[in-house]
């Protein structure tokens, strides 16, 4: 297989909440999460180190469907000030901590890699640092981030995880 | 496989993102009870399968999850316009003669 | 150096030589060579048998176009490629390939005896001929007979048996402007369009090296060219990969070959990569086709198109014969005569039709010696395995043709004029024009969504040079004859086919295509179209344009099924979903099944116990102990928001307003029409909050169901869902031992029966982790389902295995589930139900709210023929022998030997041995089954009649008091 520098490593045990809500519930879920909730659909926030305590993800994927991701220990301190904050707004947040695993593929092959089997344009104009989409990668549903021009963040079902990797290193044995 | 532009998401996909799903302004009955066993049939199965454009609705499955809806011309299956659910189908100019 | 070489100049390396095998035969041929170009560089014309008559054929052309040099490359038993052209396939150190459709071989074939039965093979050779005979009926006689012999007769390459056990690769890509052709037209719009460094572009060709017809010249623009381009960061530039298909919106599919020409190629490298390119426009660049002269014996061996003749000569350094004749309609040809001269090879005449042929070339001929006969046609052809004379006809002005001299040649080179390449943009559907002036089809407006531009030879802008030219069959003194003039060569039609087809009343094109197979299969017409539509026109005495045209399809030139399958297959073919409990379930030595995607553990067998006697193990400690159950692959769905209750009250037949909190209710969902297309629980979380269970198969469904009535029929309510199926692990622990092996293991709910009922669920913790845990049983003994968070449940469930099996218990699989629903009646979604059941049917009746205006499927469910006596309803049924286990989907009628055609009463759904009765139990649907209780009806199957008895469809606890306990 063709040497990469391109690295696919699984995410640290995250805690993830899926949140549906109208722009103003939106607004106050910010306040007390620590990190404004992005405005735009298709659009991923964050703040902090990845992993480390006190880092907060916030990914806009529907008109009203937000992701939020924080490191597993402050899973339950999160949920309880957003419910508390939440309380009477009409809203939606369940957690999906488990429903999905995380990966993150760095690396100059990163896109070439995405394309081996997920159709969007990866290039920096069509897919810029910031976005963030479901989309399907060969056949499965996935989740792709774009944190750097080379640092993707991928979310995929649980029971898919291993059928994403297994994927990824195929398309590796084409890095020629 | 052709590109398709979610008015929710504003951004042109593959269709393999998308699913569709029947004809679009079919409404329910709101009082569906009232309705005749024709009338209900009518509802339920009776479709227009037109040499042209169609309206239509399509399900962004794998992308923002939603339904909207979508005039497709079903001889060059080019899309001409989309629109989010509960719009009306927007006023075409006449169609051009391919 | 070969006699067959010339002295210099070409593309190939003179100084590294490549041995190779062709029929087992050993050669050598040079750096840069073709299979073909190699083969014609030791003398080898004769490389295979036609389609149908097994006709000796030659190499005709130098590129894709080829339709006689199909061979088949052999690496390896799995690494054995057929029908591929000669004339594309790269040489490498080792090579063996064999030529195609002859047996014993290929200068011996007894197929051949074809050619004298070929009175019998002309069109529609298939429809006439094998029609009988009529004792087998006609299909049979078909299918058995002669299909197989026609098979083996006339065909082509034979697809390998072993496994392929290379790697094909997949690439998206995305570009604004894609060119396909890298010939001069092609790479100067790269150049272009590359030009904007925002502009995306990339080149394709099918050739090793880029260039096309300038590789003849070896041009120092085209080394420039290909520099600039290199150099461009915008610019992917790709070799050796062939545009097979133009699909809708700029879609195009490439395939390119990344090791077929290497002599070891790595196992870890893919063989070939595809390309699904999204072009914002793509150029065309694809040059022409040389056509063919329709002449009598225009197939034989030595008989070449002239351009191909020419590239032979200039890119591979090729003296395809010693003494040659050049027939043609069109200036080119004259190009290819002087290279020959060039090359040292003798020129016997130049034929050509046209009265006045342009007069420098026809003075640049006489000048180097070369006679020039105009007015004149080839009108016959002598030689076997490769032609050794022409015939010559003088085409007199009244267009009678009047054969005169022999001349002796090994070689011909052909030239009709030329016919631009449109496959893709006809794939593209794009609308073709007809050109009167040049004779051709040539690309016209786009079609809707599509944006292409056709540059070079196959925009149908020919220099004047390559005008000429002539459709259909050249004229013959012959008209009648026997001689065949080939109009298709890879599938053997001649122009006398044509004109057959056209007689017995096959006026369209699209008929005469189907009929004759002119222009089918893999050759797609490339040398053969125009002819035929030429020779068509003059039959139905209608001008071209007005005959039609048929559609090229894809792909322009066969691709591998491996590429289509990329990495899809064996392990990858599909995502394999396994639960979090799956490798525990694996070492427990669970047998599994497909669910969908997911696997299922089916039964635990112990060693030396058979799936029946497992199951039945499995049974009975349900019914006697506690069974363990891994439930996880259960849709599930979280519901929350103010108006959630209305909402599963709009959706589900059930009611939920008054559903308490910590309460379940089993919930029947039905489509519009009012057939049942789901079943689950739904739980109340809290007052907007609930947890709703569906079928495994069903997740995904049901969820794109609710989400539809969501947004779009009632977007007022205030609900929101998510799926959390892959949130949680869910583990059945059923049985009378139930709660003793739970109790112990829980944290924070009381167990008591009175405290926590059948039907309720609370959240706690068990075996330290939070759970949602819900009373309820689908087996008809007491039973919990116990939910934790995925991640935990492969922690969980050696724990709860450890306590079921102190408890003298077991784990169960599908199979006993199944078994133990059965025996109380417990429907299955898909099994007892087929799209055609109301829940009455089912005998769910009672699950229907009585108080709500309306439901989805209220009113379907309402239809006079949903409430008509006579329905098929669910039963049981007990076969009076008490030992016959039924076939799931027999047929029930009331008598054991039904009249022919008359209808079934029902069908069997379930069937299964009851260890708990110890006798046979099956569930149907018998129409009016409900008034049927006690009659005695029939099973026909193919060993006689099986007596069955009507009974209640709950075989065990009838009461439901084990529920409870």
């Amino acid at each position: 297989m063709p040497d990469s520098a391109t690295m696919l490593t699984n995410a640290p045990p995250l805690a993830r909440f899926v949140l549906r809500a109208d722009a103003e519930t939106t607004i106050k879920a910010g306040a007390v999460y620590g990190l404004d909730l992005p405005l735009t659909i298709n659009q991923g926030a964050s703040k902090g180190e990845r992993g480390k305590p006190g880092a907060r993800v916030a990914l806009k994927l529907g008109p009203d469907e937000f992701w939020l991701i924080v490191p597993e220990a402050e899973g339950a301190g999160v949920r309880a000030l957003l419910d508390t904050a939440l309380a009477g707004c009409v809203c939606a947040l369940v957690d999906v901590s488990h429903r999905q695993v995380g990966f993150v593929l760095s690396g100059p092959d990163a896109a070439t890699l995405l394309s081996s089997g997920c159709p969007l344009d990866f290039d920096l104009r069509a897919f810029p640092l910031g976005m963030a989409t479901r989309s399907v990668f060969d056949k499965i549903e996935f989740m792709v981030w774009r944190m750097a021009q080379d640092v993707f963040r991928i979310e995929v079902a649980r029971s898919f995880g291993p059928y994403f990797e297994a994927m990824i290193a195929e398309a590796r044995h084409d890095l020629v | 496989m052709l590109l398709i532009l979610c008015p929710y998401c504003q951004s042109r996909r593959a269709e393999l993102e998308f699913r569709n799903v029947g004809a679009a302004h079919i409404s329910r009955p709101s009082d569906p009870q009232t309705t005749t066993d024709a009338q209900w049939g009518e509802f339920l199965y009776q479709r227009d399968n037109p040499k042209g454009r169609i309206a239509e609705r399509w399900l962004h499955i794998h992308g923002c999850g939603r339904y909207f809806n979508a005039i497709r011309d079903t001889i060059s299956d080019v899309f001409v316009t989309t629109y989010k659910s509960g719009e009306p189908p927007p006023a075409m100019p006449s169609e051009a003669k391919p | 150096m070969s006699r067959f070489r010339t002295g210099a100049g070409g593309r190939i390396d003179r100084a590294r030589g490549i041995n190779f095998t062709f029929d087992g035969r050993l050669y050598t041929g040079l750096q840069g060579d073709t299979l073909a170009s190699a083969l014609l560089a030791n003398g080898v014309h004769l490389v295979g048998r036609s389609f149908k008559y097994h006709r000796p054929r030659g190499i005709l052309a130098s590129g894709a176009e080829e339709p006689n040099a199909l061979v088949t490359v052999m690496r390896d038993a799995g690494r054995t490629t057929p029908n591929l052209r000669a004339t594309q396939v790269e040489i490498y150190e080792g090579l063996a390939a064999k030529s195609q459709n002859r047996w014993p071989s290929l200068e011996f074939d007894l197929g051949a005896v074809n050619a004298l039965a070929s009175p019998l093979l002309a069109s529609g050779f298939y429809y006439k001929t094998f029609m009988g005979p009529r004792f087998l009926g006609s299909n049979k006689a078909w299918a058995k007979l002669y299909e197989p012999l026609i098979r083996r007769a006339a065909g082509l390459g034979r697809a390998p048996e072993a496994p392929d056990p290379d790697r094909y690769a997949r690439r998206y890509a995305h570009c604004e402007v894609l060119v396909v052709g890298a010939g001069e037209a092609g790479l100067r719009a790269a150049l272009d369009a590359s030009a904007d460094p925002h502009c995306r572009v990339i080149l394709c060709d099918e050739q090793a090296e880029m260039g096309g017809w300038q590789l003849n010249a070896g041009s120092d623009d085209l080394v420039e060219m290909l520099e600039t381009l290199g150099a461009r960061p915008n610019v992917r530039l790709l070799a050796r990969t062939q545009a097979f298909g133009v699909y809708a919106q700029g879609a195009v599919a490439l395939a390119q070959r990344l090791t077929d020409h290497l002599a070891a190629p790595s196992p870890e490298t893919p063989r070939e990569r595809l390309w699904q390119v999204r072009a914002g426009e793509i150029v065309l660049a694809t040059g022409a086709i040389e056509r063919p002269l329709v002449f009598p014996g225009n197939d034989r061996p030595g008989v070449m198109l002239a351009g191909a003749v020419e590239t032979f000569a200039n890119r591979y350094g090729i003296r395809p014969g010693e003494r040659a004749v050049v027939a043609t309609t069109c200036n080119s040809a004259y190009g290819a005569a002087f290279a020959l001269k060039q090359a040292g090879v003798d020129l016997a005449a130049i034929i050509d039709l046209r009265d006045k042929p342009d007069p420098a070339l026809a003075a640049n001929a006489l000048k180097a010696g070369i006679p020039v006969h105009t007015a004149s046609v080839i009108v016959g052809t002598e030689g076997h395995k490769r032609v050794r004379s022409v015939r010559l006809g003088k085409v007199e002005p009244c267009g009678i043709v009047k054969s005169t001299d022999s001349i002796a040649c090994d070689l011909v080179a052909m030239s009709g004029g030329w016919v631009p390449s449109v496959h893709l943009f006809s794939q593209s559907r794009g609308k073709l024009a007809w050109n009167g002036e040049t004779g051709v089809y040539s690309p016209g407006k786009d079609a809707p969504g599509q944006k292409t531009r056709s540059v070079g030879l196959c925009s149908g802008e020919f220099p004047a040079d390559m005008r000429g030219f002539h459709n259909g069959a050249l004229p013959t003194p012959d008209e009648k004859g026997a001689a065949k003039a080939f109009v298709d060569f890879q599938n053997d039609v001649t122009a006398r086919d044509i004109r057959l087809a056209a007689r017995e009343g096959f006026h369209s094109v699209e008929h005469v295509k189907r009929y004759t197979t002119t222009g089918m299969a893999t050759d797609q017409g490339k040398t053969s179209n125009m002819n035929a539509l030429g020779i068509l026109s003059g039959a139905l005495e209608k001008p071209v344009p007005d005959i039609g045209l048929t559609t090229f399809r894809q792909p322009y030139t066969p691709v591998t099924f491996g590429i289509f399958a990329g990495a899809n297959r064996a392990g990858l073919f599909d995502p394999v979903r396994k639960t979090p409990a799956h490798a525990g379930a694996d070492a427990l030595g669970g047998v599994f099944e497909d669910v969908g995607l997911w696997k299922r553990a089916h039964h635990f067998p112990r060693k030396g116990e058979t799936m029946h006697a497992a199951v039945n193990r499995e049974c009975r400690a349900v019914r006697e102990a506690v069974g363990l159950f891994d439930a996880s692959t259960l849709g599930k769905i979280e519901l929350v928001g103010p108006d959630a209750a209305e909402f599963l009250d709009r959706v589900y037949v059930n009611s939920f307003a008054k559903l308490g909190i910590g309460r379940c209710r089993y919930a029947v969902l039905t489509n519009e029409a009012g057939y049942v297309i789901d079943d689950g629980v739904v739980a109340r979380l809290a007052q907007d909050r609930f947890h709703i269970t569906t079928t495994t198969g069903g997740a995904g469904r049901v969820f794109a169901m609710f989400e539809d009535y969501l947004q779009a029929e009632w977007p007022e309510l205030r609900a929101w869902q998510t799926s959390i199926t892959e949130q949680f692990a869910t583990f059945a622990i059923q049985g009378p031992k139930a709660r003793e092996v739970l109790a112990p293991l829980v944290e924070g709910i009381a167990m008591e029966n009175e405290a926590f009922p059948h039907m309720a669920m609370r959240e706690g913790r068990v075996a330290g982790i939070p759970a949602r845990v819900f009373r309820m049983s689908f087996t008809g003994e007491a039973g919990y389902e116990v939910n934790v968070p995925a991640g935990e449940g492969a922690r969980l469930w050696p724990v709860l295995l450890d306590a079921v099996d102190k408890a003298g218990g077991a784990v169960y699989g599908t199979e006993a589930m199944h078994v133990l629903r059965a025996e109380k009646g417990y429907i299955i979604v898909g099994q007892e139900t087929d799209g055609t059941m109301t829940p009455d049917d089912v005998g769910l009746g009672w699950a229907i709210g009585k108080g709500k205006r309306d439901f989805v499927g209220k009113r379907g469910m309402m239809r006079t023929d949903l409430i008509a006596p006579g329905r098929k309803q669910l039963v049981g049924l007990e076969t009076l022998d008490d030992k016959t286990v039924l076939e799931e989907g027999a047929q029930i009628t009331d008598t054991p030997t039904p009249a022919p055609g008359s209808a079934a009463l029902g069908h069997v759904t379930s069937s299964y041995w009851s260890e708990a009765l110890h006798r046979p139990i099956a569930l149907a649907v018998v129409a009016g089954g409900r008034g049927r209780m006690g009659e005695t009806l029939h099973v026909p199957m193919p060993g006689g009649a099986i007596p069955v008895r009507v009974v209640s469809p709950v075989f065990h606890d009838p009461e439901g008091a084990r529920l409870h306990a």
